[in-house]
């Protein structure tokens, strides 16, 4: 039932705004893909081009080997769960999910029966057995969800698309759905690509991760490698927090205020650059090589863990670090601080 | 009320006295406002009825027996009978390809929606009259080959269309905007066709205000006159409505008569506003549900 997805070269303009600029991957079958980037990235109009529901300038979509530009909306046979959810006001629970079943040309039409044996498979499946006589304006923000995920789910499509999932929804709901959706999928296995601007959900939830930026790819890879291994500035500050130091590289170190802070390996190219550094990554030391001093300014509770704001001469802002241990350095004290990781670009 | 006002604090019920008028201000208001509603609304409706029954149920009745009336009151309803639909399908059409697409000419298409409501009914008349009178562009062609549009129905009919049209397409246009495309969408790629999509979905999700534009446009096309004055040229029993019919009887001070059948026309408008607010209350709900949700 799965198909493999191939989006070629997809270019898209509007007006004078260049949506996507000639973006290409391969979604494997079954495989469950984020798109993620910033507002105005072009994901979503990559999501609508995959569904038929905007056209591109240039490029393919294929399933399988299928170019699906041969194909209409009717025969692409695409689950679209809209951000929105789109559930049919006039139209109850049953009714909703039916709605593909009874859509389809006569002779492939199911009988009365198999549709409400279906729809009742559905229903069960997304845990709403019992709500089929509800209006969509009667049901809650999860429920309309899931009935717009099940109604998708009735047409059998070859591949699912989610357009902001979870979007609509309080934090609460969004995390119980969000571990019941990877759920769905593992039992469902459909191809399925979700756009999201919430690199949490995206990281959590995806096989892999596509990090749009500006209608372009910045980087696609398992959420491990885009998260430990960003190959640009923008991956770097768009997933996860990051301190940004503007640092000199000569002869495979990284100088900040002309003092050696980092030993960078395979970094060939001399001259100024920025040296990102995560905040588990900054250490308390005592006094030793590669050192950076400062001040602590500010210590704040970050969940489980305690985020340290130290003043470092030379730097607008302040370094933040996330404390290892359960002693703290009081305010205005001086530390010492070793960078353990860190990517420069 | 005082359950609510005993469990707010002592400050909000300051405030919400400070918020109400005095006594005097208040009545002085609501005085005004009834005032005016009977002067300009509730009187003129009751004299109507009162000059209708002035000679009695008889007199009034024997108004409907005059065979000129009659031929008006079908000349209005078969004239509503197409005007009506017409506009019906055209304002649909019109509001769906402005609420849904972007075109080149757009805003010149709803302005022109527009048009008939900024137009004043007589040269809406005229204009027909210019078109397609004798000695109007297509005068000489119509009357070669025997085609009668002005001072005929074609030309009440005519003239009724184009007043009436905006009512369906103003009705629509902001409530498919507020919509917006996902539901269709959603509906296109669960396989529905575009027909489908349409009647199955856009329909069912504005049929109140469809119901709004259709109740208006009809009780706007039998109870205009301007236009269909012109156009008409009020060949009695031929070419007559109820409105002309009315001012006809009118001018010939037969009161009675006129009233008569200014009181169907009264009756219509009361008609159409009960069952304007039956819908509303009986369907809010779904009314409701269709607007917002």
């Amino acid at each position: 039932m799965s198909v493999t997805l191939v989006i070629d070269q997809a270019e898209k303009q509007f007006d004078v705004f260049r949506a996507l600029r000639g973006v290409s991957f391969t979604v494997e079958p079954g495989e469950l893909m984020a798109l993620l980037g910033p507002s105005g990235s072009g994901k979503t109009t990559l999501l609508r081009a995959i569904a038929g529901l905007e056209q591109l300038d240039h490029g393919r979509v294929l399933f399988d080997d299928v170019d699906t530009r041969q194909l209409s909306l009717r025969d692409r046979r695409i689950g679209f769960v809209f951000q929105s959810y789109a559930l049919f006001k006039t139209m109850n629970v049953f009714e909703n999910i039916a709605f593909g079943l009874r859509a389809r040309p006569p002779a492939r039409r199911p009988a009365e029966a198999e549709i409400k044996r279906r729809v009742g498979d559905l229903l069960e499946l997304v845990q709403l057995a019992g709500l089929e006589k509800r209006f969509p304006a009667q049901l809650s923000g999860g429920q309309r969800q899931r009935v717009a995920l099940a109604r998708a789910l009735a047409i059998e499509p070859r591949v699912l698309l989610l357009d902001e999932p979870f979007g609509a929804l309080d934090a609460k709901v969004r995390k119980d759905l969000r571990s019941w959706l990877r759920d769905l999928h593992g039992r469902t296995g459909h191809t399925t690509v979700f756009v999201t601007h919430d690199q949490e959900e995206a990281l959590e939830l995806a096989d892999r991760v596509a990090i749009l930026n500006l209608g372009a790819i910045e980087q696609i890879g398992s959420p491990d490698a885009v998260y430990d291994q960003p190959e640009s500035a923008f991956v770097c500050e768009f997933l996860g927090e990051t301190n940004k130091l503007p640092v000199h590289i000569a002869g495979g170190q990284a100088f900040f205020e002309n003092m050696p802070v980092f030993r960078s390996s395979g970094q060939n190219h001399s001259g100024p650059a920025s040296l990102y550094v995560r905040p588990q990554h900054i250490k308390l030391v005592d006094n030793g090589p590669l050192s950076l001093q400062g001040v602590v300014a500010h210590i704040r509770r970050n969940g489980a863990i305690r985020r340290l704001e130290v003043a470092v001469k030379g730097y607008a802002r302040r370094l933040e670090l996330d404390l290892a241990s359960a002693v703290a350095p009081a305010i205005g004290e001086r530390v010492s601080m070793k960078i353990t990781a860190g990517h420069i670009f | 009320m005082s359950d609510a006002s005993a469990r707010l604090p002592k400050y909000a019920i300051r405030y919400a006295d400070r918020m109400r008028e005095g006594f005097a201000v208040r009545a002085l208001l609501i005085l005004f406002a009834l005032a005016f509603l009977a002067v300009f609304l509730f009187l003129p409706l009751m004299s109507i009825f009162a000059e209708a029954f002035k000679r009695g149920g008889d007199a009034y009745l024997a108004a409907f027996d005059d065979p000129h009336a009659m031929a008006a009151i079908r000349l209005t309803l078969i004239v509503a009978a197409i005007a009506v639909p017409f506009n019906v399908i055209t304002g649909i059409a019109a509001a769906w390809a402005i609420a849904k697409f972007d075109f080149k000419g757009k805003n010149l298409l709803t302005s022109l929606i527009d048009l008939p409501f900024s137009v004043s009914p007589v040269i809406a008349g005229l204009i027909y009259v210019l078109l397609f009178g004798a000695q109007g562009y297509f005068g000489a062609w119509l009357k070669a080959h025997n085609v009668e549009i002005i001072f005929a129905v074609p030309g009440i009919v005519l003239a009724t269309v184009f007043v009436t049209f905006p009512f369906v397409a103003r009705e629509l246009i902001p409530h498919l905007q507020a919509l917006g495309k996902d539901d269709e969408e959603a509906a296109l790629t669960l396989g529905a066709s575009g027909w489908r999509t349409f009647f199955t979905i856009t329909l069912p999700n504005v049929k109140w205000s469809l119901l709004y534009g259709v109740l208006l446009c009809n009780a706007r096309a039998m109870g205009e006159f301007g236009a269909v004055s012109v156009v008409s040229g009020r060949i009695r029993g031929l070419t007559t409505t109820i409105p002309t019919q009315i001012e006809i009887l009118y001018n010939e001070y037969n009161g009675v008569a006129a009233f008569a059948l200014a009181s169907l026309l009264a009756a219509l408008a009361l008609v159409t506003l009960v069952l304007k607010t039956f819908l509303e209350w009986r369907y809010a709900d779904a009314i409701a549900a269709s607007r917002h949700s």
